[in-house]
């Protein structure tokens, strides 16, 4: 049987393909600003959030994208950058955990044991197991996410490399950073189901880096970072659809993998320009 | 007929986190004009600059840029910031720092368009940067990076560039060079300049005017009528002194830190 006749390799296709350019395009943002350790401190939001919000009775999505969002919101309103910031959202991310831990805990002697995989979906994801439901949420936040960075790609590139030029000539600086916070936020969250809460930093650092590393024009890097991220997950499924591996293994093995080569391509363009 | 000024301010005063930086400030600049704004640190310098920038609000008085009340994002005001250099590893090329500067406060992406990379370009070869332009802007040294931050600052079409400490943490060759860039915009060009300087001397040459902050007030004038042991005791409302070395550099020394020194001393 052919790969794209089975049902669920289509949705994972689909709803992996916009997640993934979402990704991209935000990543690019969150390794230009120095954001990283914020976006993948957003991941333990998220876990914490979707097992609350399946505990307090709602729907795990909603309890997911409630909490990254209200998270992201605080860390926007915090303003900012440096040493002492990173030393608050490490504080606060290190408790949020913990609760998680206790939610895991709660859920787990509610419910037959056999539920405890909950937590272990939340934080990996599970691409090959997406629900109809699922897939249309994925795909359409996946790529609002991606319109919606398009339309401040420009400002928000401004602010990221030179602040105070940037609000001098008139870029809401507030306003701007704390709407990128819930990008990131979104991206994570819709992230949760496909690749999972702890997976889906590889697809937001991995190819932004590797972008970085390849081109110095701002705009092909973002375009290069979201193809990257696009290529790897479709990548990773097809060789998962062949070989027995897991496909979210596969998926960060590939962006590992082109991390190094691009490391490599760099440091030979240097040393090519300086002989 | 009055000349149009490029910059004036009627009796204005900036607050500063609660503490009043300085009042009674009147203040006219004519265009076409460099002018070298002095002091001591923390007297309001910047904070003058950040003013007729429309960024910090005046408490009283008012601020007019070429007639006009000023608005922050105006395109009439090319803004170099008091800043330490860029990160070694921000990979963006030094000719799209000069692009943002351009049009980096519209929204949607940047489509190609020949008008602005040309105008991008023909800045980028006045302040003779076309060498490096394609490098990434954290691999540049601190003067081809000021170069790059003045096409910034021009490319808009400004006609008055507010230059926050560009001569600061350059060797004594950049800043000569640098100093020698700006005075020759200023006269080719009629841009009027606005520079803050830590040290007169590598300016001394090209300013038509100092204006010196200190002590809450401010006072302009030719640097030799400013630059005085009695002026400037009476502006900072305690005793200083103003030496004249023997290879013609201006030192001001007093009970606050020396606002000169040499630059050797970095």
């Amino acid at each position: 049987m052919s790969m794209l006749g089975l049902e669920f390799m289509r949705n994972a296709f689909m709803a992996g393909g916009c997640i993934a350019l979402a990704a991209g395009l935000v990543g690019y943002f969150v390794v230009l600003r120095n954001q990283v350790f914020t976006a993948d401190a957003l991941g333990h939001v998220a876990f914490t959030g979707g097992l609350g919000g399946v505990l307090a009775g709602l729907n795990l999505l909603a309890g997911v994208f409630g909490s990254c969002i209200a998270v992201a919101l605080a860390i926007g309103a915090l303003g900012g950058r440096g040493r002492g910031r990173d030393i608050a959202i490490g504080t606060v991310f290190a408790w949020v955990l913990g609760v998680g831990a206790l939610f895991l805990s709660l859920y787990t002697t509610a419910r037959s044991a056999a539920s405890g995989t909950l937590g272990v979906s939340v934080l990996f994801g599970s691409i090959l197991g997406l629900q109809p439901a699922q897939v249309v949420v994925g795909s359409l936040t996946g790529i609002a996410t991606a319109v919606v960075l398009l339309l401040i790609a420009r400002p928000l590139l401004f602010l990221s490399v030179d602040p105070e030029v940037a609000v001098a000539r008139g870029v809401p600086s507030r306003a701007l950073s704390a709407l990128f916070f819930v990008l990131v936020a979104v991206t994570v969250a819709e992230s949760v189901q496909a690749v999972g809460a702890l997976l889906i930093f590889g697809l937001m650092v991995t190819p932004a880096a590797v972008a970085q590393n390849l081109s110095t024009r701002p705009w092909v890097g973002m375009a290069l970072s979201a193809g990257i991220a696009v290529a790897v997950v479709w990548l990773g499924l097809v060789v998962a659809f062949y070989i027995a591996l897991p496909a979210s293994f596969l998926i960060t093995g590939l962006a590992f993998v082109l991390y190094l080569a691009s490391h490599l391509a760099r440091r030979m363009s240097r040393i090519g320009r300086l002989a | 007929m009055r000349i149009l000024g490029a910059l004036q301010l009627d009796h204005a005063a900036a607050r500063l986190g609660g503490r009043l930086i300085w009042t009674e400030v009147d203040l006219e600049v004519q265009e076409g004009e460099f002018v070298a704004i002095l002091g001591p640190n923390g007297a309001g310098k910047s904070t003058l600059l950040k003013a007729l920038l429309g960024v910090v609000p005046l408490a009283e008085g008012s601020v007019r840029v070429f007639g006009r009340p000023v608005r922050r994002g105006s395109d009439e005001i090319g803004y170099l910031p008091q800043r330490r250099r860029f990160d070694p590893d921000l990979r963006i090329r030094a000719v799209d720092l000069v692009r943002l500067g351009l049009d980096g406060e519209r929204w949607g992406m940047s489509l190609p368009s020949p008008a602005k990379t040309n105008r991008v370009a023909e800045m980028v070869e006045l302040v003779g940067a076309a060498a490096y332009q394609d490098r990434p802007i954290g691999e540049l040294s601190g003067g081809e990076q000021q170069r790059i931050l003045i096409a910034q600052a021009l490319v808009s079409g400004a006609r008055m560039l507010a230059l926050d400490e560009p001569l600061e943490s350059l060797d004594l060759n950049n800043q000569q060079a640098i100093s020698e860039l700006i005075r020759s915009i200023c006269q080719t060009r009629g841009v009027t300049v606005l520079l803050v300087a830590h040290d007169i001397n590598p300016i001394l040459p090209f300013v038509d005017r100092v204006v010196y902050v200190a002590g809450g007030h401010v006072l302009s004038g030719k640097p030799q009528e400013v630059i005085r042991t009695e002026t400037l005791t009476a502006l900072y409302g305690t005793p200083v002194e103003v030496l004249h070395t023997s290879d013609g550099r201006i030192v001001v020394v007093g009970q606050y830190e020396p606002v000169t020194h040499h630059p050797d001393d970095h």
